[in-house]
C-alpha cells in the first residue's frame, strides 16, 4: 500500500535548487493540485523538466511566474506562455530545448537503465553543435544523455491503492515515462480506488512513492 | 464572386492553400498536420476517403474539435483544442507518439515555416532574440515522416520567405518534399526547386520576384485551383 498524501505535504518535498519533472501536455494531464501547493512554498532555485511550460496562469505556467522559483527549464516549446519567453530573454531563467521525441527518450533512457539515446532529430540543425555524434550504416545520429530529477510529480486519472496507475483520453503524455526517472514518484490521482484490473494498468505501482488525492484538495 | 487579387483576403489565401494540401493524401494514409493553417487542410478531405490524423500528444485517429458546453478536457489536440476520436482511434503516451513519428510510420506532415529554402530545408521554431517558441514535435516529426509539405503564405509581409538557403536556426535539414503557398506550389527536387502550379492571379515574374530562390518551370506547369 502507498502513502497518500496531501499536495501541501507533497509540495514539502521538493528543495531549493533541486531538479523536478512534471508531466502534462499543456494543461492536459498536468498535475495542478500539486503545483498549486509547491507555488504557495517558498522554493527557489529549482530546474524544471517538463514538454512545455504550458499557459502564463496554469499548471506549469504557474512554476514559471513566481519569481525566482524556476533557474532553468529543460523543454521542448514555450510558445503559449509569453512569461517562459521574457524571463529567457531577459536571463531570469535559462531555456534548454530538445525535440519533443529526444526529450522523451532521454527520460525513458535514465528510468530503463540506458546510458542514452541516438537519434537522427536535429542532425544538420544548431542542436548539433557541441554534441557526440555517431555514424551507423552510413547515417548520422546524435548521442543524447539520459536525464532524471530528484521527483517527479505526475497526473494519474485513476490509481489504486498499490499505487498502479490507469488514464483517460490524452492525458498519458510524459507522465509515463518521468514516473520512471526520478528518485521520488508522486502522482496527483483524480481518483483513488482500491485496485485496478491488473489488465488496464498503464504505470506499475512499483514506481510510484506517495500519492495525492485531488478530491481531498478541492 | 469572380477572386480577383483585390478581394484575395487572408481568409481566401488559408483556403487556397488548405484545399491544394486535402489532394495531396491518399485512401488510408497516416497523416500529421502543424497547429494553425496546416490543420484547416482536414477540412477539405474528401468525406469518403479514410484517412487518419496524428496527434504528437497521443492520438491516431484524430476527429473534429468537440462542440461545447461540456467539454471533455482529457481529450486535447496538440494545440490543445479538445477534439474528439474517430471510430477505431487509440491514445498513447509521448514515447510511444515518437515512436510513431521518428520511426517513419507518419505517411505524410504538413506544417507551417518561417522560411524553407531551395535544398528543402525548412527553419520554423525562431528568429532568435525576437521569436522563440521551441521546438515541440517538429523535428522528429519532419524527420521521420515519409513527406514533408510546407503550407504557409508566399511572403510574410513583404519578407521572402522562399530562400536559396534559410538564415534562420533550421528545424531539419534537407527534408522538404514539396511547397504549398496562395501563389504556387513548388516540387524540391535533388536538382532544386521546380513550379508546377501557379495561381492564375499571379505571373511566372511576380513569382520570381517574391521568391529567393532559384526554381525551374516544370513543362506540365498547372493553374492552382482558387
Amino acid at each position: 500500500m502507498k502513502k497518500i498524501i496531501t499536495a501541501k505535504e507533497a509540495a514539502k518535498l521538493v528543495k531549493s535548487n533541486s531538479t523536478i519533472m512534471v508531466g502534462g501536455f499543456l494543461s492536459c494531464g498536468a498535475p495542478d493540485k500539486i503545483i498549486n501547493a509547491i507555488v504557495d512554498e517558498d522554493i527557489k532555485g529549482l530546474t524544471l523538466i517538463c514538454n512545455d511550460t504550458s499557459f502564463p496562469d496554469k499548471d506549469k505556467g504557474l512554476l514559471i511566474q513566481k519569481d525566482e522559483m524556476i533557474k532553468k527549464v529543460i523543454t521542448t516549446h514555450i510558445g503559449t506562455n509569453p512569461t517562459t519567453g521574457k524571463k529567457m530573454h531577459s536571463g531570469e531563467i535559462e531555456v534548454e530545448f530538445y525535440p519533443m521525441g529526444t526529450l522523451v527518450e532521454k527520460i525513458h533512457a535514465k528510468g530503463s537503465g540506458l546510458g542514452g539515446v541516438l537519434t537522427p532529430t536535429g542532425v544538420g540543425t544548431i542542436l548539433e553543435n557541441g554534441k557526440k555524434t555517431i555514424q551507423i550504416d552510413g547515417k548520422k545520429y546524435i548521442f543524447e544523455e539520459p536525464l532524471g530529477a530528484d521527483i517527479a510529480i505526475i497526473y494519474g486519472t485513476i490509481v489504486d491503492k498499490y499505487g498502479n496507475v490507469k488514464y483517460e483520453g490524452t492525458t498519458r503524455n510524459f507522465n509515463t515515462s518521468m514516473a520512471t526517472a526520478a528518485d521520488v514518484v508522486i502522482v496527483q490521482a483524480e481518483k483513488i480506488v482500491e485496485t485496478i484490473d491488473p489488465n488496464e494498468v498503464v504505470i506499475p505501482g512499483i514506481f510510484i512513492d506517495y500519492i495525492v488525492n485531488s478530491e481531498e484538495n478541492e | 464572386m469572380t477572386l480577383t487579387m483585390q478581394n484575395l483576403t487572408k481568409e481566401k489565401i488559408k483556403e487556397i492553400i488548405a484545399k491544394r494540401i486535402a489532394k495531396e493524401f491518399k485512401e488510408n494514409d497516416i497523416v500529421t498536420l502543424g497547429i494553425g493553417l496546416p490543420t484547416e487542410a482536414a477540412n477539405y478531405v474528401d468525406e469518403n476517403m479514410n484517412i487518419i490524423f496524428q496527434s504528437e500528444n497521443g492520438i491516431l485517429g484524430l476527429g473534429k474539435d468537440q462542440k461545447g458546453p461540456n467539454y471533455n478536457n482529457k481529450i486535447i489536440n496538440a494545440g490543445g483544442v479538445c477534439v474528439e476520436v474517430n471510430k477505431g482511434a487509440s491514445f498513447y503516451d509521448s514515447q510511444m507518439a515518437f515512436t510513431i513519428m521518428r520511426g517513419g510510420h507518419i505517411d505524410a506532415t504538413v506544417l507551417g515555416a518561417l522560411q524553407v529554402d531551395e535544398e528543402g530545408s525548412i527553419a520554423s521554431w525562431q528568429i532568435p532574440g525576437k521569436f522563440v517558441p521551441g521546438i515541440g514535435g517538429s523535428m522528429d516529426l519532419i524527420i521521420g515522416s515519409k513527406r514533408v509539405i510546407v503550407a504557409m503564405t508566399h511572403t510574410s509581409k513583404d519578407e521572402i520567405k522562399i530562400m536559396k538557403k534559410c538564415t534562420l536556426p533550421l528545424t531539419a535539414y534537407k527534408e522538404v518534399n514539396m511547397i504549398v503557398t496562395e501563389r504556387c506550389v513548388f516540387q524540391v527536387t535533388s536538382e532544386g526547386l521546380v513550379l508546377t502550379e501557379i495561381n492564375p492571379l499571379f505571373t511566372i515574374d511576380d513569382i520570381k520576384a517574391s521568391t529567393e530562390a532559384d526554381f525551374r518551370i516544370s513543362k506540365y506547369l498547372k493553374e492552382m485551383e482558387i
